[in-house]
């Protein structure tokens, strides 16, 4: 690490006017955009509509935009005195007001606790910081260091998780176990390696073959639909109908595949987009083959290999009788929650597989250069279309589980959200990453949940979450990429890291070309 | 056809349209295999648009590229994809802005250039899936075509480097080597030597070389760099605005006056200033 300049950052002359000049402008900034949305309010009242007026809402923002503007102008001027003697008595009375409200209650800046609390956070966070940079003489860090630094820690967090994969996975298998008698952890359970399981999907065609693709959610609904119709139709069983469902979304894949093959990037995503809206429009509206908007009702459950899993009767074989044990209806939903984690892990597996399979090089070839692709003869047509077709499949093989976990679909189920989310997860964890998708998974879908009771600010907490990893690391949680064949054992022969990027030509130097014929 | 079995690449009446800009005009040069050819001329001549033809990113408004595989016999190459041409006529070809998969290893990016090979290995990924032991003997064996490339361009050492954190110089062997890792019989380079030092312009010579008489590949180069073009060409074909000007050894093209008033303009030009009518006369030029 010899190579990070390590410098004590100056403290810069402490330019009062341009200092207040910059907090001024961000004030104003902060003052044009809540006048509107926060300090007025529309409320109901008989005949009609009125307008509610919050400003004192306003110039409280107003106010917080300022001061932390100022002590952020500080920090990074490395002042962290001044804005540590700013910021304590802050925190002080912030803290006052929010533990004894009775008599400092008049000091919260806002009537919701849980915006005075978040302000609260946010407040320590800097004055944590501040007291560091404090007694300790901070290094600055050009961007492409900084960066560097990141995925070495990220390769780092990533060699950890890869250790704790196997205990991730033993805590999956055994996770019913924990919560036997709670049904809404195992719900959520289900519902997050229901994402795990879609994330991995779309990573084959994002992550790997570098297709952006907003419109994964209309494989899912293939999938669903397929399910639901052959076995409402032709009373079919869910393991006969799986295999049929995911080829039904190979196909769509391969469909919207062909007429794709030309476009790259913001074009493929639009064409991708529409192709997802276009099927869930299809499905609302053939009402006599999908039901339109009433959906399919009435789905059945799937059966343990041909043994239903049924409350137990007189004369019929089930599950339970076979087995010997008690009914209880939980176990229904600990089957279900297994079946999902058994086909999210087949879709690791494959596709950890495939990506040391001369394909799944391909695709990631594809991503990196299509035009150094064709001069390799790879034939990038299909190669496209197999990065599509197979990550249809493991959506359509999603879809049916979806199915015959609701017992009821509709086109309500496959909005365009779905789509979003499910790339987001996969762009958070780190495009092609698979632990990271299992990372995201949680923290998108199942922090959310658990934490239902914070309403609204959940989308606040998730949305603030995007923004600050776009900032921070807009490559994704966990991107460090192995590589998928190595002609040295790991660490036998320097990496880049060590000799220095900008060394001249470290290996080839004359000296040793000399000898060649 | 005797006379067929000795001609690598036979290009005739070449002619490459853009609307109304002709920017090939019925050119039609010969390779022969085991031969470095090198196509040079001033900038905007119609070099880089005649390797595309070439390699299938064009295709050509007229003209007929026949090329004589020494085992899989005639290609035409106007008529087949991009892709194609790679994989069944083994034309390979490098870029005149570096193209490597820059996030991927030194290794993996040799790797992908035995992409068909392998492809039938594994079973068109079948066999691959199941774990066989075809495939893993088809990929230990792919490993060591692409240490045998990394020896020969001294890569060996960095072979678990992403390519793009490479040197430059080390990024243009590496394109070298990927190109030869899918058995060319001939490989089209667009300028190698632009941007290197002169050691490294150097070694480039010595590697060409060496591809061109241990793998009887052909080599055709587009090059500006006339140190490197006049030393190591077996065969010059010199294009300007779109049309063959000279074609010979390289003795025959350096004394060829229509070259040297391609690069230098019209001999007898009173308006050149008097120190540049002695300099030229000095260089033997005038």
């Amino acid at each position: 690490m010899a190579d990070i300049t390590g410098s004590v950052p100056e403290a810069r002359s402490l330019d009062i006017p341009s200092m207040l000049k910059e907090a001024g402008i961000t004030a104003l900034l902060v003052l044009a955009l809540t006048i509107v949305m926060v300090g007025f309010r529309t409320i109901d009242v008989p005949g009609g509509i009125s307008v509610n007026y919050r400003f004192e809402a306003v110039a409280v923002s107003v106010g917080i935009a300022f001061v932390g503007r100022l002590i952020l102008i500080l920090m990074r001027r490395g002042r962290s005195l001044p804005a540590m003697l700013v910021l304590g008595p802050l925190v002080l009375l912030q803290l006052l007001a929010l533990l004894v409200p009775d008599t400092f209650g008049i000091l919260q800046p806002y009537p919701d606790p849980v915006l005075n609390w978040l302000i609260v956070i946010v407040s320590v966070m800097l004055l944590a910081r501040a007291t560091w940079a404090n007694w300790h003489t901070s290094q600055e860090f050009t961007r492409e260091q900084l960066e560097k630094r990141q995925d070495e820690s990220a390769a780092k967090a990533q060699k950890i998780l890869g250790y704790l994969g196997p205990v991730l996975l033993i805590g999956a298998l055994a996770l019913p176990f924990f919560f036997s008698g709670d049904r809404q952890m195992i719900d959520i359970a289900i519902l997050v390696t229901t994402y795990i399981m879609l994330g991995w999907g779309l990573n084959i065609v994002v992550g790997l073959a570098g297709l952006l693709d907003l419109g994964y959610v209309a494989f899912y609904a293939v999938g669903a639909y397929s399910y639901a119709l052959l076995a409402t139709h032709f009373g079919l069983s869910f393991w006969v109908c799986l295999p049929f469902a995911g080829a039904m979304a190979a196909l769509a894949g391969v469909l919207l595949g062909f007429p794709v093959l030309r476009l790259r990037g913001d074009y493929l995503a639009i064409v991708t987009l529409g192709f997802g809206e276009m099927i869930r429009i299809i499905l609302l509206n053939w009402y006599q083959f999908t039901g339109g908007p009433d959906g399919i009702s009435g789905i059945p459950k799937p059966s343990f290999f041909g043994i239903p899993m049924e409350r137990p009767e007189e004369g019929v074989l089930s599950f339970h009788s076979l087995l010997g044990i008690e009914y209880e209806p939980v176990h229904k939903l600990i089957f279900l929650y297994y079946l999902i984690l058994a086909l999210a892990l087949l879709t690791n597996l494959f596709t950890v597989r495939i990506r040391k399979l001369p394909i799944g090089r391909a695709w990631e070839a594809l991503r990196e250069d299509e035009i150094a692709c064709r001069s390799l003869g790879v034939n990038p047509r299909n190669t496209k279309l197999t990065a599509f077709g197979i990550g249809a499949m493991f959506a359509g093989f999603a879809g049916s589980f979806f199915a015959t976990r609701q017992g009821f679909i509709s086109p309500e189920s496959f909005t365009f959200i779905e789509s979003a989310v499910i790339l987001a997860i996969v762009v958070l964890g780190g495009f092609g990453s698979q632990i990271g998708v299992v990372v995201a998974a949680i923290v998108m879908i199942g922090l959310p949940e658990i934490f239902r009771d914070l309403q609204e600010y959940r989308m606040l907490a998730f949305g603030g979450a995007m923004v600050l990893i776009m900032l921070w690391r807009p490559q994704g949680l966990l991107a460090h990429r192995e590589p998928t064949i190595r002609l040295h054992p790991k660490g036998g022969a320097p990496e880049p890291g060590e000799v220095g990027t900008d060394a001249p030509d470290a290996g080839g130097t004359p000296e040793t070309t000399a000898e060649r014929p | 056809m005797a006379e067929a079995a000795t001609i690598l690449l036979d290009v005739q009446h070449l002619t490459m349209r853009f609307g109304g800009l002709v920017a090939i005009d019925d050119v039609s040069f010969q390779a022969e295999p085991g031969q470095i050819t090198a196509i040079i001329g001033p900038n905007g001549a119609g070099k880089t648009t005649i390797f595309n033809c070439l390699t299938g990113f064009y295709a050509p408004t007229v003209g007929r590229l026949a090329l004589n595989h020494p085992r899989r016999g005639q290609f035409l190459l106007e008529r087949m994809e991009g892709y194609q041409i790679a994989q069944k006529a083994g034309v390979a070809r490098t870029f005149q802005n570096i193209r490597l998969f820059p996030r991927m290893t030194v290794l993996e990016n040799l790797v992908i250039a035995q992409h068909n090979k392998l492809m039938r290995a594994s079973g068109w990924t079948v066999a691959g899936l199941l774990g066989l032991k075809r495939y893993k003997d088809a990929e230990r064996q792919a490993a060591e075509q692409a240490k045998y490339w990394l020896d020969q361009t001294n890569l060996t050492d960095r072979a678990d480097w992403e390519a793009g954190n490479l040197p430059y110089g080390a990024q243009r062997r590496l394109e070298i080597a990927r190109a030869m890792c899918t058995d060319p019989v001939m490989l089209c380079l667009d300028e190698p030597a632009a941007g290197l030092n002169p050691r490294e312009s150097n070694e480039l010579n010595r590697l060409l070389r060496f591809i061109r008489d241990e793998h009887d590949a052909g080599v055709l180069l587009i090059e500006h760099d006339m140190s490197v073009v006049m030393e190591i060409s077996d065969h010059i074909v010199v294009l300007d605005y779109g049309k063959k000007i000279s074609d010979g050894n390289p003795e025959y093209v350096r004394n060829d006056k229509n070259v040297i008033k391609a690069y230098l303009g019209e001999e007898e030009d009173d308006d050149l200033p008097e120190e540049v009518k002695q300099d030229l006369e000095k260089k033997g030029l005038a």
